[in-house]
């Protein structure tokens, strides 16, 4: 992955802020000496939490406080799709593409999206608030179809469901993750369909124990 | 150590030894991509599967240590399936564009397809592009044939160590590069182009001029540097097409620098192809025996005590010792070999790489005194590169300040700390007394000024201080610029009591006190201070020597003679002609032989092997090819204090420094992209 032909975006510095600076620190100081580089994808989470994406500035600037080349830092950066690589909407909202979600109508989630923020894929709204992505499987699966925003999962999604999500953000709330069916993690739907009896620990097993 | 079977044959070897180097061992191929035994293992090709008793799976064999009692199988279906397989993978994005790929013929995947990989594929949709990088002006890319083996990435983080490349992005995404835009600063990078086993870096001078099998390859040693790394030249008809490196463990590893590989395209531009001899202030077309009257008639009367003699940077040792019987004949006293004026004339032991260059890894402490190795021997630095990257090596460098791609204690740049460390009043001192094997390296940097041989005799101090030359060991290390020049010092190019050096013989002919000098392919000397004095310039490039020269006697180059060059070490090594002197150019000591029977002195050899023997007469070691015998230590060098003037590097731009290099297009394409202000643009830049 090489960069695209337009950086302009970039911006010419990067910096922790203080408080973003002792986190950092106390990250590095986790890892014994001569180990501090493993400590890279944590302090490109936090420059990602700071700024909305990763900046070859901050890219740098975690290379430089790591004592290594600027291309290992590139290298990790561009190897995990978590990190943005181009500045994003506040809201980066990543809809899953893959099988069981578009088994369960993620199709109809990304129409939804497109029409409900005017924009398609991998574009962000004018006003810089909305981003949308669409990505590979999120490992959530039994509560298909799934948007992933922030720090959180919105689950078990439909067309209406959508909506009053993203009509949510715009009002400037931050709706409940989870299920929007108000299922129980991912509990069976209808409540659960085994281990509907209590059973005796079995005396062998007992004993052993 | 494990004792293991590999296709029901028996072998020991050594405690964590991959199966692929048992293998190796038996004589047993195993195909590979990304595996290279001097870079670390990566594992990402998949092409060295192997059958292992109890194993599920067929097992990467680079990345798998052997252990007691294995049993291995490399020729199994299974493993004939998985290679095929693994092939098949690679070549899903790899275009198939051989016949237009400069690497056809010689490429790793066009082989292994051919010998394990399926006569079809089967797949069928679109292949990906990628996006073609600027790696400057040596290294041509076209990334969509990279199957992604990161050798190149491997080989510049960890042997050039300039760690520019890297392999960015994901899965399909994955890309080899710099991720943002930049040429690679390394003087090595050239040897990506012979790791990569695909077309996707090619050599981007030599593009499109050439198969691998219309070439000629001779083996050779280069003269480029003083390393003397050993090389084969590639030519077709009498045209040398691209200077590739082979192995010397001893010397260059597998690695060669960019100047020595790409400065070859000089051998066809600024060429000497006859005599030519000054009429009337002009140089004109002339003939060997119109050159060879002009000169004797110039030498008659003339005494010897007026005629001077300077052997330059790329002389072999053959034509200065039959210059240096000439001079003999013609009684003058004023031979000198040394023309960057280094200070070097002692015992052998003073002026060689004692510890040799494979002694580097040995070693365990290290002191750069006023040299840049990185510039100067690009090959060198790589092996100190090498050993500190193994740890417990600390270096400390008095001299330029530079990123030598290793870290080191800069102690600065005055030359007074030699002496502090050398009556150990510096810390340095006592790092270099507790090592086992100290080592230091004196470049030309400390040595050509008036002072060197008091920096010489400090070095000697330092190094018997702090018990650097012991019975098994001597680190007592001279880094010279040129090939020629401990050829020289071996044959005795030192002017004797009576005799004048470099400086004293431009100041005789500046005054006039030498009438007549000869230029031994000298171009670096101050060509305006040589006065009124009648100039024979033989050599192979028309630079400053030829330019100022009243008669021309065209020589060969390096790759146009079978010649005898000294490295560092005092290595003695022999290059091979490739192709023939251009036009009426001759091997150079035919050219001083022929001249020395003109001027009436007959001398006692006719043909190279006489001439060699004359040279082992004259020194011993020129006897034992490719030895590099540890010489008997003896005092050297003078006591006393040094100037204050800092120590720096002689090198300034490291793609120009010869007769050759400056000849060359590709080294000034180099030095416009890599050397920056270091050389001024003139109007003849292309």
């Amino acid at each position: 992955m090489s960069q695209s032909q337009d950086q302009s975006f970039q911006p010419d510095s990067f910096a922790f802020t203080a408080d973003n600076l002792d986190k950092a620190k106390a990250l590095i100081a986790k890892h014994p000496a001569g180990r501090q580089r493993s400590a890279m994808l944590p302090l490109l989470d936090l420059a990602q939490r700071q700024e909305g994406w990763v900046s070859l500035a901050a890219m740098n600037a975690v290379a430089a406080m790591l004592e290594v080349a600027p291309i290992e830092v590139y290298e990790v950066a561009t190897f995990y799709s978590m990190f943005q690589l181009k500045p994003t909407g506040r809201y980066h909202l990543q809809v899953c593409t893959n099988l069981p979600c578009m088994l369960r109508g993620s199709a109809d989630i990304v129409a939804t999206c497109e029409t409900e923020l005017g924009i398609g894929i991998g574009q962000t709204t004018a006003d810089g608030m909305f981003t949308l992505s669409e990505v590979e499987c999120l490992g959530a699966c039994v509560n298909a179809p799934v948007i992933w925003v922030g720090d959180d999962y919105y689950e078990d999604l439909d067309v209406e469901s959508t909506k009053e999500l993203i009509r949510a953000f715009k009002r400037g709330e931050t709706p409940t993750p989870g299920s929007s069916r108000g299922r129980q993690g991912s509990a069976p739907e209808g409540g659960p369909t085994t281990l509907l009896t209590p059973v005796a620990p079995s005396p062998r097993t007992a004993g052993e124990a | 150590m494990p004792k293991l079977t590999i296709d029901g044959r028996e072998v020991e070897v050594e405690a964590g030894t991959s199966i692929l180097q048992a293998a190796e061992v038996l004589g047993i191929e195993i195909p590979r991509f990304c595996y290279h035994e001097r870079l670390a293992v990566a594992g990402n090709c998949r092409m060295c599967m192997v059958e292992v008793a109890n194993s599920p799976k067929p097992v990467a064999s680079c990345a798998m240590p052997v252990s007691e009692g294995m049993v291995v199988r490399t020729d199994t279906p299974v493993v004939a399936k998985a290679r095929r397989g693994a092939l098949e993978f690679l070549l899903i994005n790899h275009p198939l564009d051989c016949p237009i790929c400069d690497q056809g013929g010689e490429c790793d995947l066009q082989d292994e397809t051919m010998a394990y990989g399926c006569d079809r594929g089967r797949y069928g949709e679109g292949k990906r592009a990628v996006k073609e990088k600027d790696f400057g002006p040596l290294v041509k890319t076209t990334m969509t044939r990279c199957i992604h083996c990161t050798r190149c990435v491997r080989f510049i983080k960890e042997i050039a160590g300039v760690p520019e490349l890297g392999a960015t992005g994901r899965g399909e995404n994955m890309e080899v590069g710099t991720y943002v835009e930049k040429v690679l600063s390394s003087e090595l990078s050239g040897n990506i182009i012979d790791l990569c086993p695909v077309g996707a870096l090619t050599s981007k001078p030599y593009a499109f001029t050439a198969r691998s099998w219309e070439l000629k390859k001779t083996e050779s040693i280069d003269v480029l540097d003083a390393v003397g790394a050993a090389i084969r030249i590639d030519s077709r008809g009498n045209q040398v097409m691209r200077v590739l490196p082979r192995v010397n463990d001893d010397v260059n590893e597998e690695w060669l620098s960019d100047k020595s590989r790409f400065a070859c395209d000089a051998l066809t531009r600024q060429r000497l192809d006859r005599p030519y001899v000054r009429r009337d202030g002009k140089l004109v077309e002339a003939s060997w025996a119109d050159a060879f009257a002009a000169i004797a008639r110039r030498l008659q009367g003339v005494p010897g005590t007026r005629i001077a003699g300077i052997a330059g940077d790329l002389a072999d040792a053959e034509s200065m010792v039959v210059l240096k019987d000439l001079f003999g004949r013609l009684g003058s006293p004023h031979l000198d070999g040394r023309q960057d004026g280094a200070r070097l004339s002692g015992p052998r032991c003073s002026y060689v790489f004692n510890s040799g260059i494979a002694g580097i890894e040995d070693a365990d402490a290290l002191l750069l005194i006023g040299t840049n190795p990185r510039k100067e021997a690009p090959v060198l630095n790589a092996r100190i590169r090498k050993r500190w990257r193994r740890g417990g090596f600390p270096i400390a460098a008095v001299g330029p300040e530079a990123d030598l791609t290793y870290r080191y204690d800069h102690l600065g740049d005055d030359p007074a700390l030699l002496t502090a460390i050398a009556e150990g009043r510096h810390p340095f001192a006592e790092v270099l007394k507790t090592a086992r094997k100290p080592m230091l390296v004196i470049g030309q940097g400390a040595l050509a000024r008036s002072d060197g041989a008091i920096l010489l005799g400090l070095a000697r101090r330092i190094a018997e201080a702090t018990g650097m030359v012991t019975a098994d060991w001597n680190g007592f290390n001279v880094l010279h610029l040129a090939a020629a020049r401990v050829a020289a010092l071996d044959l005795g190019l030192v002017p004797g009591a009576d005799g004048r050096d470099v400086a004293g013989i431009l100041e005789g002919a500046a005054g006039g006190a030498i009438e007549v000098v000869y230029l031994l392919g000298a171009d670096e000397i101050d060509m305006s201070r040589l006065g009124n004095a009648f100039v024979i310039y033989q050599g192979h490039h028309g630079d400053a020597g030829a330019h100022r020269a009243d008669v021309i006697l065209p020589g060969a180059a390096y790759t146009e003679k079978s010649a005898t060059y000294v490295n560092t070490e005092g290595r003695v090594q022999h290059t091979q002609m490739a192709v023939f002197p251009p036009g009426e150019a001759r091997e150079d000591w035919k050219i001083l032989r022929a001249l020395a029977e003109a001027l009436g002195h007959r001398p006692a050899y006719d043909t190279l092997a006489e001439v060699r023997k004359r040279l082992a007469e004259v020194s011993p070691v020129f006897g034992r090819v490719q030895a590099q015998l540890p010489p008997v230590w003896v005092p050297f060098g003078e006591e006393g204090a040094p100037d204050a003037a800092r120590l720096s590097s002689p090198v300034d731009n490291f793609y120009m420094t010869d007769p050759i290099s400056r000849a060359s297009r590709t080294m000034a394409a180099c030095t416009a992209a890599f050397a920056g202000d270091a050389q001024e643009r003139t109007g003849t830049h292309g």
